[in-house]
């Protein structure tokens, strides 16, 4: 049998565009695979000469997922440039639009997403296997997802005056103070987000047993995670330090403050993707790789910080003696972050400064160059800039949470491909599943280069010729 | 009523379009009782099928793959809408057209901290030389503006899609 090549061209159902390659040696085994991302755009660059309190609402446009991770990580370099610190109420207020977020990203990642997988199966029907198809044989559980994306969504419209690209968190702070009302607006939809974490909380927990060849290899295997953590070691997703934690849950670094990122943080640009691959510097690459996102943040930090988030993550954490090492429980920690933002929204907006009219500071460039960084829903998110003595933009680097997990991403890839893909006989079910084990980490293309929208499934079978010997039609 | 075949497509942009279409809510069951969505980047399809009767695109041409794709949804597609203000105007993403593609790639790949600093050309589609609008690239039906548009916009273009109205001349310009 001559060496082959299997290609996933797009890989569906996550944000962005990008493909796989898997190669096949002659016995048909795999030898190797590949997770290529596509597009690219070019911020770094073109924001030059671009006045420095421009960047929240211009690199917001990086991704319209997660807009607020940018306007936030983004105002947080532009107040180092101001050199100010944001008034106390400000920085709360920007807490919360935040956690919105977390909410509405999330829920799009499980429900959206990955419930098609999870819910009617990994080789159900690929003309189902969706959101519609789910609103068809789970209705309940697609309206959930719906609402619950819906909840995070309308926080962020009462807060900010629009869901997506709002202009109101800049430098110096948050543009107008938070009402009474609208206060209270939120506070009203918080038990009805709950409840439904709740449910999908239970329903993950009592299927998980159906998905033990996925848990055991979906990208399962020991590397650091990296992700910010509070003064306390609880769940940040806005200030604290960086954590480096081990596969056996020892901790390598701790307490690097984001302006330190670039000691600890290295990229490396390779032939084959536009996504550049990340690792903790003092320890090389590849031995350096590194995880962020909801899975890192469960397992670095030493709890939630609100009351039931702290008790599902002691569940999650009896998973393994150290850190959880499967991805596939990527989708897990999702659901416990989505309970923990919105508890932890209710016990911020509880407090009565929260009211307070004192949310901005205002200054010129002070300094010229800012370091902002911030937990976006996907994992750790920097941005570095440099102005020039008006202000303008001089440079720009963005490390963005896709990039930090590239590395494991790649290795996931082709972890799942050795376990499931066998070159003599192709079926769409084992392809769906190197994919699905990259939608278990929901990277964001759009933000991490740039992405296209091409969701669909081709997979053709090559000789070594380059010839097709075999097409897969779902 | 027979469900209209519906695509979405998603090129250089933010998804922030496709996410005002999922902030039409609970009106996105009513929507799913009236289309069929053949493609996008919430289904699984194999590839841009034929007789499609309506597709949204969002963001601008900026790559080859781009522009080849933009070309084969076109000659499959009745109803073609320009969906935000990157497919209309190349918005955000042209502004790298100042600098020009190598720049823009320069900056990001090979003098930004990088190791093993090289410029991805291998396997992944290259960029062109500018990134230009939709509407440069093939004819346009309609143009729903907006960064991103609002959902309720595209909910009424959507609905007088459906139910045969032509949609509101505001929501076309250009």
């Amino acid at each position: 049998m001559p060496r082959q090549k299997i290609i996933i061209d797009p890989v569906t159902r996550i944000e962005g565009h990008s493909k796989i390659s898997i190669h096949l040696d002659e016995q048909g085994h795999v030898e190797e695979a590949y997770f290529h991302v596509t597009q690219f755009r070019g911020f770094e660059k073109f924001c030059e000469g671009r006045p420095f309190t421009e960047m929240p609402s211009l690199t917001a446009r990086i991704c319209g997922i997660c807009p607020v991770s940018h306007l936030i990580a983004s105002a947080k370099a532009c107040d180092a440039i101001m050199a100010v610190r944001i008034p106390e109420n400000a920085a709360r207020l920007r807490r919360v639009l935040n956690l919105a977020q977390m909410v509405q990203s999330h829920a799009l990642s499980f429900f959206h997403l990955s419930s098609p997988d999870l819910l009617l199966g990994m080789d159900s029907d690929p003309a189902a296997r969706n959101l519609f198809g789910v609103l068809e044989a789970h209705p309940a559980m697609a309206r959930d997802g719906i609402r619950l994306r819906q909840i995070g969504q309308q926080i962020i419209e009462w807060m900010a005056g629009k869901r997506i690209h709002p202009s109101w968190v800049v430098a110096g702070g948050v543009v107008e103070k938070l009402t009474a009302e609208k206060r209270d607006q939120i506070l009203a939809v918080v038990p009805e987000g709950l409840a439904i974490a709740t449910r999908a909380l239970d329903w993950f927990k009592q299927s998980m047993e159906q998905f033990r060849e996925e848990i055991r290899t979906f990208a399962n295997f020991p590397s650091l995670f990296m992700g910010l953590v509070g003064a306390d070691g609880s769940l940040e997703h806005y200030d604290g330090k960086l954590r480096i934690l081990d596969a056996g849950g020892r901790i390598v670094a701790d307490g690097i403050a984001g302006a330190d990122y670039a000691d600890c943080i290295g990229e490396i640009a390779h032939p084959w993707t536009y996504l550049k691959t990340c690792h903790y510097k003092p320890l090389g690459y590849p031995e350096g790789i590194y995880r962020v996102g909801p899975l890192a943040r469960l397992n670095i930090i030493d709890r939630c910080g609100t009351p039931r988030a702290d008790q599902e993550w002691a569940e999650f954490r009896e998973l393994e003696r150290g850190a959880v090492l499967s991805s596939f429980y990527y989708h897990y920690a999702r659901l416990i972050e989505i309970l923990y933002s919105l508890e932890k929204i209710e016990q911020l907006l509880t407090a009565p400064e929260v009211l307070d009219g004192n949310v901005r500071a205002h200054a010129r460039a002070n300094n010229s160059e800012g370091i902002g960084i911030s937990e976006a829903p996907r994992g750790t998110l920097i941005h570095h800039y440099k102005v020039d003595a008006d202000g303008l933009i001089v440079w720009a680097n963005l490390i963005i949470a896709t990039g930090h997990n590239n590395a494991a991403m790649n290795r996931g890839v082709l972890q799942v491909a050795r376990h499931f893909v066998h070159g003599n006989k192709l079926s769409e079910g084992m392809l769906n599943r190197v994919e699905a084990v990259i939608r278990a980490f929901d990277p964001c293309l759009s933000c991490s280069t740039h992405a296209d929208g091409r969701m669909a499934l081709e997979v053709e079978l090559r000789n070594a010729a380059g010839e097709v010997v075999d097409t897969l039609v779902p | 009523m027979s469900k209209i075949r519906f695509a979405t497509v998603w090129l250089d942009g933010c998804s922030g379009c496709h996410m005002s279409l999922l902030d039409t809510d609970e009106r996105l069951i009513d929507l799913a009782q009236r289309i069929e969505m053949v493609w996008g980047p919430l289904v699984d399809a194999k590839e841009f099928p034929e007789n499609v009767d309506v597709t949204l695109v969002e963001g601008a041409i900026s790559s080859e793959e781009d522009l080849h794709r933009i070309r084969t949804i076109r000659a499959r597609t009745k109803v073609l809408i320009s969906l935000g203000d990157c497919a209309i105007t190349g918005n955000v993403p042209a502004m790298r057209n100042k600098f020009g593609a190598d720049a823009v790639l320069r900056r990001a790949y090979l003098e930004n901290y990088t190791l093993d600093a090289q410029i991805p050309r291998e396997v992944i589609p290259q960029l062109l030389p500018v990134t230009r609008p939709v509407h440069e690239a093939v004819p346009v039906d309609f143009f729903v503006p907006g960064c991103p548009p609002a959902a309720d916009l595209i909910f009424s273009v959507l609905s007088d899609l459906l139910y045969g109205r032509a949609p509101n001349a505001a929501a076309k310009f250009g």
